[in-house]
C-alpha cells in the first residue's frame, strides 16, 4: 500500500502506519489527518511533535495510558488526560496520533 | 521447582546458572541438546555428583534415544523419564523455570 | 496464566530473567515486547539480568551500523508502564567486568544469593 504525498509514494502497511519510520515528513502527518477528517492544528502538532521526541529518545510508540502520564509530565495536567486526547484524536490517541507522527502501531495496542 | 534446560552445557552455560538457583529440593530436567550434560566423561559430570542430595536429576528418554544415548551413556544419579514422568514433575512441582 | 485470576484483580508477581546478549540473537527484544505488553495486565512485574543478560543494559549501544533497532533505549521507558524493579546480577556483571556506571538504567544489584530469594518468592516466571 502507499499514500500519495507531494507526487511521491510512500509505503504504508496494510493498517496505514508507514513502514519507513524516515520517510515521515509534516504533509504527511497533514494527509493522513485529511483522510480522517481532521485539519490540524497548533494542539495537534504539540502532541505529534512530543510523540515523535519520545519516540527518539526511547524508540517506542507509547501505549495511551503512558502517553497520557508522559504528556501530563510534560504539557500540564489540562492536556494530559484523555478527554482531551481524544477530543484531538477520536480515533485514539495511542493508534491515531502515532500514525500521523509516522511511529509504529504502540505495542500492545490490538 | 523444576528447573528444566534445553541447550547443551559445551554450548551455554545455562547448567551453571541453573545450579546457581536452584535450592535444595529442586529438581533439573535435562532435554534437547542439554541431555548431553549427563554422560559420563563430560567436564559436567562433577557439577551434576557435587548437587546431588540437594537436587534431583532427570532427563528426558524420547531426547536421549533420539541422539543415540541410552543408559549405559550416563552418569549416576539421574533418572530417565518420558513424556508422561516430564508432565508428573510439571505437575508435583508448584513452579517451573526454563533455562535457555 | 488464569484469567479468572486476571480478573479478579489478584496481583502476581510475575519475574522476566533475562540471560541473552542484545543483539546477535532476537531474545532480549522480544522480551522487553512482552514485559511492554504485560505491563498492561498491571501485576507486581520484576527483570533479572543474569550471564550475557547483562549485556543488554550497557549504556552507549547504537545500532546505526547493523541496521536494528537500538531497543536499549526502551529500558529508559520501562518506569513509565510502572515497571520499576531491575535487577542485575553482580557476578554476572563482575564477570565480564562491568559495574554500575556501565549501565544506562537505574538498577538494583544483587548477588545470586539474594537474587535467588527473590526467585523463590516469585510467582510467574518468563524466561528469555
Amino acid at each position: 500500500m502507499a499514500l500519495e504525498v507531494n507526487g511521491k509514494q510512500i509505503e504504508v502497511d496494510e493498517e496505514g502506519y508507514l513502514s519507513n519510520l524516515n520517510d515521515w515528513e509534516k504533509d504527511i502527518a497533514t494527509i493522513m489527518a485529511k483522510e480522517d477528517d481532521i485539519e490540524l492544528g497548533d494542539d495537534h502538532w504539540e502532541i505529534i511533535n512530543f510523540l515523535r521526541e519520545y519516540y527518539e529518545e526511547y524508540q517506542i510508540a507509547p501505549a495511551v495510558r503512558v502517553l497520557t502520564k508522559a504528556v501530563g509530565k510534560k504539557l500540564g495536567k489540562d492536556k494530559g488526560n484523555s478527554k482531551y486526547l481524544y477530543e484531538l484524536f477520536p480515533y485514539g490517541p495511542g493508534k491515531q496520533a502515532c500514525k500521523f507522527a509516522g511511529l509504529p502501531k504502540p505495542t500492545g495496542c490490538v | 521447582m523444576l528447573h528444566t534446560i534445553n541447550k547443551s552445557p559445551f554450548e551455554k552455560d545455562s547448567l551453571s546458572t541453573c545450579l546457581r538457583y536452584a535450592d535444595k529440593g529442586a529438581s533439573v530436567l535435562f532435554i534437547e541438546d542439554a541431555v548431553y550434560a549427563c554422560t559420563k566423561g563430560t567436564q559436567f559430570e562433577k557439577a551434576i555428583h557435587d548437587n546431588h542430595g540437594d537436587i534431583k536429576f532427570y532427563v528426558l528418554g524420547p531426547d536421549l534415544e533420539a541422539r543415540g544415548l541410552d543408559n549405559s551413556n550416563l552418569t549416576t544419579n539421574i533418572e530417565i523419564v518420558d513424556y508422561k514422568g516430564f508432565v508428573k514433575l510439571v505437575a508435583d512441582n508448584e513452579k517451573t523455570q526454563n533455562w535457555l | 496464566m488464569e484469567e479468572q485470576e486476571l480478573e479478579s484483580g489478584k496481583i502476581r508477581k510475575f519475574i522476566y530473567v533475562n540471560r541473552k546478549a542484545p543483539h546477535g540473537t532476537i531474545y532480549a527484544h522480544e522480551a522487553l515486547e512482552v514485559v511492554l505488553i504485560a505491563a498492561a495486565f498491571e501485576q507486581d512485574v520484576s527483570l533479572a539480568f543474569i550471564d550475557d543478560g547483562v549485556y543488554q543494559l550497557k549504556k552507549g549501544q547504537n545500532t546505526d551500523g547493523i541496521a536494528t533497532k537500538n531497543f536499549s533505549k526502551t529500558f529508559g521507558a520501562l518506569d513509565m508502564y510502572d515497571v520499576e524493579k531491575l535487577y542485575v546480577e553482580k557476578e554476572s556483571l563482575d564477570a565480564r567486568g562491568l559495574s554500575e556506571e556501565d549501565l544506562s538504567v537505574d538498577v538494583e544489584i544483587l548477588p545470586a544469593l539474594d537474587l535467588k530469594k527473590l526467585f523463590n518468592e516469585s510467582e510467574v516466571f518468563f524466561n528469555f
